[in-house]
């Protein structure tokens, strides 16, 4: 039984929970709440405003942080970053087993991740969802591009995001605001990679070029949506779906709500709510609910499922397939910097643009004549970027590389007079792959150790197999490709076997699905092809936990999209009184 | 004088006449903390961190002192723009050791050497010797590819120095102003100013000057 002195219950059963206020919380909070649930909203960290004074990092000057932008223990990405906490979090411990490595990138915050993401916003392709069927390799999806499509058109409206339409069949296009105009690097990039035969698109970011709507401005090009937007101009779950979410009065929101397990009721096996530590006064509380939905990130949705044992739930909820917690694969990637000579001694203006990039490539190639089985596309930046910590380290470095027979390192004016001419004279190329999920990537409860508040913590096994090398070996390629017709000199040594060819250590592309996959057999996968767990028909998960597969394609937009059709399906659910 | 005055006066002396010795010059600066204020957008836990890292000391006054010569030497005053000192490069320094501890012996330990090599020569520890002596010491070290094998640690503290001078001085907004950062304000991009597109031999493409609504 459980201790009535130390657990707090709510009164009210609320019609939802939601676990996670990231892009799947925060769509799931806004569709329900929209429709006239009464929603109760769970997120592990405190509340975040991008619009408050008091959270703004946006348009501040990097002598407004003593270490002048440098990253903390605190914050993994910099000072000014939006996303707090990162790789480490003191009070929530994880392990990588013994020749295995994951990195964990976690931001307990009302918005989660997408307050610093890159707001790149891909839709899957159609071959995406078949990859198993079509390669040999891999899995299927129990759905198809079809049965998502129509919630990429939502998404798209609701959130906004700029582009072109391409008409390449396997990187649809969406409903697109004008996509601003490249950069000078951006240019030279697009130039240099069609000679070599990659293409060079306007790239596909959720920034509102115009405005969309009476509460989101547009965009001032300051380049810093990974600092979180004061006009709302650009998507995260906090400002774009999660208040809005709370202002429909539908919603409870509670901050600092660690959850420890999904409840369930031991005669019908039904889902009844969760329970969560309080992070403030460290004391128990229930949550009673008719329908559960986990958004708590890929692992830590996981985490809760396999924390959730009973006697009708032996190896956690949702997994009398034993699959919960396999399949973790993240995206890979390898990048490459490079000096361009022709950039030295630039005519000085605002280059800012939005935060990130204005063109990209998307993969353009046919694996079937490739040794390895699936794509990656580019990502470039560069150009006349604010100065912040880190900047002019490694001057003789970049001396050598130019023109006429300089002295390396020096000091005085002539070392002033170089960083000057260097300044905006550099370009960075990262390539983002498709992985392989495998069985043998996973996470796990870690038997011997808890967190701060008591819950069992993960232990992960992650390793890399040959496709992601031998694709990372493909991109370092291509840069060197692109880089030599732009007349460019790629800094260091090229990546070589020895380092994977720079492919990136699991987990540290922040782009982790598979957890909690669904399929059509049972005996395979823990949902079905709604996000419904396939054991618990009142329990969902609208994270990237449950997908099959990643695409080349950053996962956020399908996220959305993925977690409105689960919110309208259980809409439909309710009201036809199936659940 | 005030500490910053003071060491202005010190390493513009360093550029000039190397006559006097420059301890007669200037008095120990004191480590001047100043008072504590959270910088934007701080979480509780974040304020608590900096300002424990705040109320400590680090570096001596002759370490201070020491960096404080060794800083102006790599970026002095010049026609543009000012000195590091002048954009408060020693402070910022003098917190990063705090901020990241493993800058902390690498900084103790590398001014010791600097001294070590400087009484060697002259008898004297590097901030106290004259500015002629100063520069023939830091032309010793200051390129790593033409230096001597015996003095490569000072090769690496120089460099270490130099780095984060650098870094030090272009995140003030005398380091903006001297690198002409023209951005960190709202604007309307609209892509590369026309006169650049023409010397660079680009134009866009019309998708840019269509109409998406």
């Amino acid at each position: 039984m459980l201790d009535s002195f130390n657990i707090k219950k709510e009164k009210t059963t609320f019609d939802v929970v939601i676990v996670g206020s990231g892009a799947g919380g925060g769509m799931a909070a806004y569709q329900l709440a929209k429709a006239g649930a009464k929603v109760c909203l769970l997120e592990a960290g405190g509340y975040f405003d991008p619009a408050d004074p008091k959270y703004i990092t946006q348009l501040k000057n990097p002598w407004e942080s003593p270490r002048r932008g440098a990253s903390t223990p605190l914050r993994s990405f910099g000072d000014f970053d939006a996303a707090w906490g990162g790789w480490s979090l003191p009070d929530e411990p994880y392990k990588a087993m013994e020749g295995t490595d994951f990195w964990w990138f976690r931001s307990r915050m009302l918005g989660g991740r997408t307050n610093h993401w890159g707001r790149i916003s891909l839709r899957f392709g159609p071959d995406d969802f078949k990859r198993g069927s079509l390669t040999g390799i891999g899995d299927d999806w129990p759905i198809g591009y079809e049965d998502i499509a129509p919630y990429y058109d939502k998404v798209d409206r609701l959130v906004g995001l700029f582009g072109t339409k391409e008409g390449i069949r396997n990187e649809p296009d969406g409903i697109y605001l004008p996509p601003p105009k490249p950069r000078l690097h951006e240019l030279m990039i697009k130039k240099a990679a069609k000679e070599v035969g990659v293409p060079v698109i306007p790239s596909r970011m959720a920034m509102l070029t115009k405005p969309i709507n009476d509460s989101r401005g547009a965009c001032f090009y300051c380049g810093q949506c990974n600092r979180g937007c004061q006009a709302y101009a650009d998507f995260s779950s906090s400002s774009v779906l999660c208040i809005p979410a709370v202002q429909t009065g539908n919603v409870t929101l509670i901050n600092n709500a660690m959850v420890k397990e999904v409840h369930t009721d031991p005669v019908t096996g039904k889902a009844t709510g969760v329970s969560y530590v309080n992070k403030i006064d460290l004391k128990d509380y229930e949550i009673n609910a008719k329908i559960v939905v986990l958004a708590a990130s890929t692992c830590e949705s996981a985490r809760i499922l396999l924390n959730s044992k009973s006697s009708r739930h032996q190896n956690g909820l949702a997994n009398s397939s034993g699959v919960v917690g396999k399949y973790l694969n993240d995206s890979t990637g390898a990048g490459r910097g490079a000096f361009v000579p022709a950039l030295m001694d630039r005519k000085r203006y605002n280059e800012d643009g939005v935060g990130g990039m204005h063109v990209y490539t998307p993969w353009w190639l046919d694996n079937s004549k490739l040794d390895f089985p699936r794509g990656y596309h580019i990502e470039y930046s560069g150009g006349m970027g604010m100065p912040g910590f880190g900047f002019g380290m490694g001057m003789q470095g970049v001396q050598q590389h130019f023109p006429g027979n300089k002295r390396l390192g020096g000091y005085g004016a002539g070392l002033k007079e170089d960083v000057r001419r260097m300044y905006g004279a550099f370009v960075h190329m990262d390539g983002r792959g498709e992985p392989i999920p495998l069985e043998s990537n996973y996470c796990e409860i870690d038997p011997d150790k808890v967190d701060k508040y008591g819950i069992p913590t993960l232990r992960f096994h992650y390793k890399w197999s040959e496709n992601e090398v031998k694709q990372a070996k493909h991109m370092q390629d291509t840069f060197e490709e692109i880089i030599h017709e732009m007349g460019g000199i790629a800094i260091g040594d090229k990546p070589g076997a020895d380092t994977n060819y720079g492919l990136a250590k699991p987990g540290q592309i922040i782009h982790e699905i598979g957890t909690v996959r669904m399929g059509n057999d049972p005996s395979k996968s823990a949902l079905n092809k709604w996000q419904q767990a396939h054991d618990v028909k009142n329990l969902f998960v609208v994270d990237a936990a449950p997908f099959v597969s990643q695409g080349d394609k950053n996962v956020t937009w399908t996220i959305l999209a993925s977690s409105w059709r689960t919110s309208d399906y259980i809409i439909d659910q309710v009201k036809t009184n199936k659940l | 004088m005030k500490r910053r005055e003071s060491l202005k006066a010190l390493s513009l002396g360093s550029l000039g006449m190397a006559v006097l010795p420059a301890t007669a010059a200037v008095a120990a600066p004191e480590v001047d903390k100043g008072k504590f204020t959270p910088g934007p957008g701080r979480t509780d836990a974040e304020i608590e961190r900096d300002k424990k890292i705040h109320e400590q000391d680090f570096m001596t006054p002759h370490e201070m002192a020491t960096i404080a010569v060794l800083s102006d030497i790599i970026v002095p005053a010049d026609e543009k723009s000012g000195s590091a000192t002048d954009a408060g490069v020693p402070d910022f320094i003098e917190f990063i050791a705090k901020d990241m501890p493993h800058y902390q012996l690498p900084i103790r330990g590398g001014i010791k050497w600097l001294d070590n090599y400087s009484r060697k020569l002259n008898g004297k520890n590097f901030k106290d010797t004259s500015a002629a002596n100063q520069i023939v010491i830091v032309d010793t070290i200051a390129y790593p590819e033409e230096a001597a094998p015996e003095v490569s640690q000072g090769v690496a503290f120089f460099s270490m120095v130099r780095d984060l001078t650098l870094t030090g001085f272009y995140t003030t907004q005398i380091g903006f102003e001297d690198v002409e950062y023209k951005g960190n304000v709202p604007n309307m991009w609209d892509g590369v100013p026309q006169d650049v597109l023409d010397k660079y031999g680009f134009k866009y493409d019309p998708l840019y000057f269509e109409n998406n609504d």
